[in-house]
């Protein structure tokens, strides 16, 4: 099918071997939304792998100023996963932390051997946006949402991995959906990982703006490629009993008129 | 050789509580939350058009960048220069080691010129040292003469952003303050002052031009020191720099030795990153640059105190250095959403906001309670490393930090808590057991909502957890893929 | 602190020290007595200084004016009259005039006001008693509204463009470049040379309170800029 903006949808890329990194806070406490992005690239033609080898990337030990705790869990990562052409995660907090702080770890540790490896490994881990507009090269990926939606841009997707308007091509182009806009959109939630806790009060005022924003555009459901920001801003809507809905985008990308989500 | 020592933690802030109980009291402040929130998004949309007006701003911030790690990284070298070329230019250069002998120095060159008073530019490296203090306690009053440090000085309060000091206050407040205390000062407030703000000002014009035509001393910062040409350069708005630094006979300027600028060329890129990214201007209304003594035209005593005070203690950090290019521009307060919600004195310093979060650790160390505080006052969303016009990663440097923290112990708990997640997480198969609990819980609970868990109390008094699932993906995937791993 | 090593000796050796682990050479250090630029530097400054563009001259007076200055454009014959002009309409009576100012000007303006010479405003507390002040200028910067003095006998000594309230700048449409590192190349002396700059856009202004800006403070609160055509 051909699309408005001139994009074909994905050829499958059966010549990839591609993996899914579901991250351990997915994996534990979200698992529709790898679920999700395992059939929605089955969908697309793209053969997923899951190696069960697979724990976690590092952030919360690294952010929380324990980088050298992390060592280990970065070598794992690239045993784990070198062997693959494409890694995804459905976590732009976590490809982050891959992308941007594996190589000051690896650094950390004073370990050469693991600083090339890193080097190999993280060019080829995609946030889902990423991996489904820049290597499958598709925006329509043929999804029927038929409800009012509106999108937070994560601060890990916006600044780190400048996954820019990604989520938003590929969410214009679902059918039904009515996408709105938020306002003072790239504003940070306020969850930042131990800062939710450590700095509890002020991350609940930052949370608490921006669900007043997302209340003020009348959405029926909020969506963002990271959960643990949705959790953290779904948890004030619902002490709120704003009735709206968090979803992340993997589940609405997936969604379907025979498997609506 | 041994490292540079850090820098005392000044009285005023010793014993400041940490971040977070200071900013839950900041936060309570409705007023003070409502002026933050308006003057930082309207000096935020200010900076944006500004910014978006030239060409190449990523390449200026590479240049800015570049031009004070140039500095920096030769600093012994362009600090002698810098030395050189002011000494050239009929200036007298001194060296303080830190606050006490950078006041001393001040306060001896004022004795000798017999005054009991001095006029002052807004400087942060003179708050920093607390020189106003010590001033006073050597019998010479300091009047600081940038509108915003008179309404704080008039208030005995402290500063609350660098470049909007009084950004805490209102208008009706001010001329009260204008009203009750400028008479105790000298030239008082007109009896019909109103709370326009073009009357206050005019009021403190009035107020500080008399202090300005008699004052024999001034004292000042720099924002630059050029070490080719011997040149100071002070940046500002209201005129009250220039009335300093060109009408008094003695002139003394404290600078940080991170002022330093290699070349006079590197202005280029400076001038037009600083006034863009600090008040969101093309060009702040008033420069001046002076190189030393100029016969017959300004004070004919230069004199130039070059201060430590433990900046080369964060010299000393490879990557930690990076916050030395800082220019005071504010940018990366006025993005900050943690800042724009609890001001600057949750900061415990003079220096607020993300740098502030990093500088002070890194200035005076991570012993008191607030200094190891502050690196994780931020939720690392990276607005201030994207507003920054030199480019400091400020996210990389908190996370450095507090890995700095963690080190010296006192997180006993959460230490222990990470280390057995790390061993958890490195290994799947404890995960896969670890992770038992959650489905456990998951099951338990059903589709009820978590409002309350024992302990949890930070997160669930204002949110609802999310309900853990019976299955994790894993065991989906195992299930649906029993010849494992692959479909 | 120990007595026998200075303050100067102990920060050089401490900031030595923290930068032990840096293996580059200074690229800038080499500083030239005839205050011609090294090499590299010459080329980035020279690349980035290419003449004025197109529109520069509009740009400049447009931006000046943003900045609430007031802007006037006249042929260079018709200076002094614009200057009368602009000082009758800010209301001034006595006026300072720099030692080197044009001498046209210099007659024009005597004519029509009291005139205090550089020379006999010998304090700050005189100038006080002025009205306003009429100078040259050094270089104008088009994208910022910028305008440059650099305190030459046109333009007089620092005092005399900040205590009086009222400035009326005089610059040559020639000597307005586009953007500000073409304008820093040109203000660069010779070491031993260098003049004290002020750097001016539009009049002094204030957001302390309540970031609403409030023009003027103790600068000059009027300034007003003639932009003379070149003869
Ligand atoms: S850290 Fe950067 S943005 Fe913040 S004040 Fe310093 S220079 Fe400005």
């Amino acid at each position: 099918m051909l699309l408005d903006g001139g994009m074909t949808a994905a050829q499958p890329r059966t010549d990839l071997r591609v993996a899914l990194f579901a991250t351990c806070f997915n994996d534990t406490m979200w698992p529709e939304t790898p679920k999700a992005v395992v059939r929605l690239l089955e969908r697309l033609g793209v053969r997923v792998e899951f190696p069960m080898d697979q724990t976690c990337c590092g952030q919360m030990m690294t952010n929380t100023g324990y980088a050298g705790d992390a060592v280990p869990l970065v070598r794992h990562f690239v045993d784990v996963f070198e062997k693959y052409d494409a890694v995804v995660a459905p976590s732009g907090s976590c490809v982050g932390s891959v992308r941007d702080q594996h190589p000051m770890i690896a650094h950390l540790a004073g370990d050469p051997g693991l600083a090339s490896e890193v080097e190999e490994v993280r060019p080829k881990v995609y946030e889902l946006s990423e991996f489904l507009v820049d290597v499958l090269g598709v925006t329509d990926v043929g999804a029927w949402f038929p409800h009012r939606v509106t999108y937070h841009p994560t601060c890990h997707s916006l600044r780190m991995l400048r996954v820019g308007d990604r989520p938003l091509q590929l969410l214009r182009a679902v059918e039904g959906i009515d996408l709105v806009e938020l306002p003072g959109a790239e504003e940070c939630c306020g969850f930042g990982g131990t800062f939710a806790v450590k700095n509890a009060d002020v991350s609940v005022a930052m949370g608490t703006d921006k669900a007043e924003h997302v209340a003020e555009t009348g959405a029926e459901v909020l969506v963002a490629g990271d959960n643990s920001c949705l959790a953290h801003i779904g948890g004030i809507l619902g002490r709120q009993r704003s009735g709206i809905r968090t979803m992340h985008l993997a589940e609405i990308l997936a969604s379907t008129k025979e498997n609506p989500a | 050789m041994s490292i540079g020592p850090v820098q005392e933690t000044s009285p005023t802030f010793v014993g400041m509580p940490a971040f977070p109980e200071a900013a839950r009291e900041a936060l309570a402040n409705t007023q003070q939350r409502q002026n933050l929130h308006n003057a930082t998004h309207t000096i935020r949309a200010k900076r944006a058009a500004v910014v978006a007006e030239v060409d190449d701003w990523e390449a200026l911030r590479v240049a800015g960048a570049d031009a004070k790690d140039e500095a920096l990284h030769h600093l012994g070298d362009y600090l002698e220069q810098v030395e050189e070329s002011l000494t050239a230019n009929g200036a007298i250069v001194h060296w303080a080691r830190d606050a006490a002998e950078a006041n001393r120095i001040v306060i001896d060159i004022a004795r000798a010129k017999e005054v009991d008073e001095v006029v002052k530019v807004k400087s942060m490296a003179t708050q920093e040292i607390e020189l106003n203090e010590a001033l006073e306690e050597a019998g010479i009053s300091a009047w600081e003469t940038d509108l915003a440090e008179l309404i704080v000085q008039l208030f005995g309060d402290r500063p609350s952003h660098i470049l909007v000091p009084a950004i805490h206050r209102n208008r009706t407040e001010i001329r009260d303050v204008f009203l009750r205390e400028m008479a105790r000062f000298g030239r008082p407030a007109p009896d019909d002052l109103t709370d326009d703000p073009a009357r206050l000002a005019e009021a403190a014009r009035l107020h500080l031009r008399e202090k300005f035509l008699r004052a024999k001393v001034a004292v000042s910062g720099a924002n630059f020191a050029i070490a080719d040409t011997g040149t100071l350069v002070v940046v500002e708005s209201e005129g009250n720099g220039r009335m300093c630094l060109t009408l008094p006979e003695t002139l003394i300027s404290v600078v940080g030795i991170e002022k330093v600028l290699p070349t006079w060329d590197d202005l280029g890129p400076m001038l037009q990153l600083l006034p863009r990214s600090s008040t969101g201007e093309r060009m702040n209304p008033y420069t001046t640059m002076w190189s030393g003594v100029h016969d017959g035209d300004g004070p004919q005593e230069v004199h130039v105190i070059l201060l430590d005070n433990g900046r080369s203690h964060v010299l000393a950090d490879s990557v930690g250095r990076q916050a030395l290019r800082c220019i005071r521009c504010s940018a990366c307060l006025n993005v900050c959403p943690v800042y724009e919600r609890t001001g600057g004195h949750a900061y415990g310093s003079v220096y607020p906001g993300p740098i502030g979060a990093v500088l002070n650790p890194q200035l005076r160390g991570t012993s008191s309670e607030v200094d190891a505080s502050l690196p994780y006052a931020s939720s690392l969303c990276g607005a201030c490393f994207d507003a920054c016009p030199v480019r400091i990663n400020i996210p990389e440097l908190l996370v450095e930090l507090r890995g700095t923290v963690a080190e010296q112990g006192g997180h006993r708990a959460e230490s222990a808590a990470m280390k057995a997640a790390a061993w958890v997480l490195s290994d799947p198969r404890r995960l896969a057991v670890a992770q038992k609990g959650a489905t456990t819980a998951g099951k338990l609970i059903g589709k009820r909502t978590i409002t309350k868990v024992p302990g949890l109390g930070a997160w669930t008094d204002a949110r609802n957890l999310p309900t853990p699932p019976k299955e994790t993906f894993r065991q989906w995937w195992a299930r649906e893929h029993e010849e494992g791993g692959q479909r | 602190m120990s007595p026998s090593t200075s303050a100067r000796e102990e920060i050089l050796a401490r900031v030595r020290s923290a930068t032990a682990d840096i293996t580059s050479e200074p690229r800038l250090i080499a500083r030239s007595a005839s205050g011609s630029l090294p090499s590299q530097l010459a080329e980035r400054a020279i690349s980035r200084a290419v003449g004025a563009e197109e529109g520069t001259l509009e740009l400049f007076a447009e931006n000046v004016a943003d900045y609430r200055a007031a802007v006037v454009r006249v042929p260079a014959a018709e200076v002094g009259g614009a200057v009368v002009d602009a000082l009758r309409s800010a209301g001034v009576q006595s006026v300072v005039t720099p030692t080197g100012l044009d001498q046209s000007w210099a007659e024009a303006v005597g004519a029509a006001f009291d005139v205090v010479t550089e020379a006999a405003a010998t304090s700050a507390q005189q100038l006080d008693q002025v009205d306003a002040v009429v100078t040259g200028s050094a270089i104008g910067i088009a994208t910022t509204g910028t305008i440059v003095l650099d305190h030459q006998p046109d333009q007089g000594r620092r005092e005399l463009t900040l205590v009086p309230d009222t400035h009326v700048c005089v610059i040559r449409d020639d000597q307005v470049v586009h953007d500000v590192p073409e304008a820093v190349t040109r203000l660069r002396t010779a070491a031993g040379q260098q003049r004290p700059l002020t750097w001016v856009s539009g009049p002094s202004a204030t957001s302390d309170i309540e970031l609403q800006r409030v023009e003027g403070v103790h600068g000059p609160r009027t300034l007003v800029v003639i932009i003379a055509g070149t003869p």
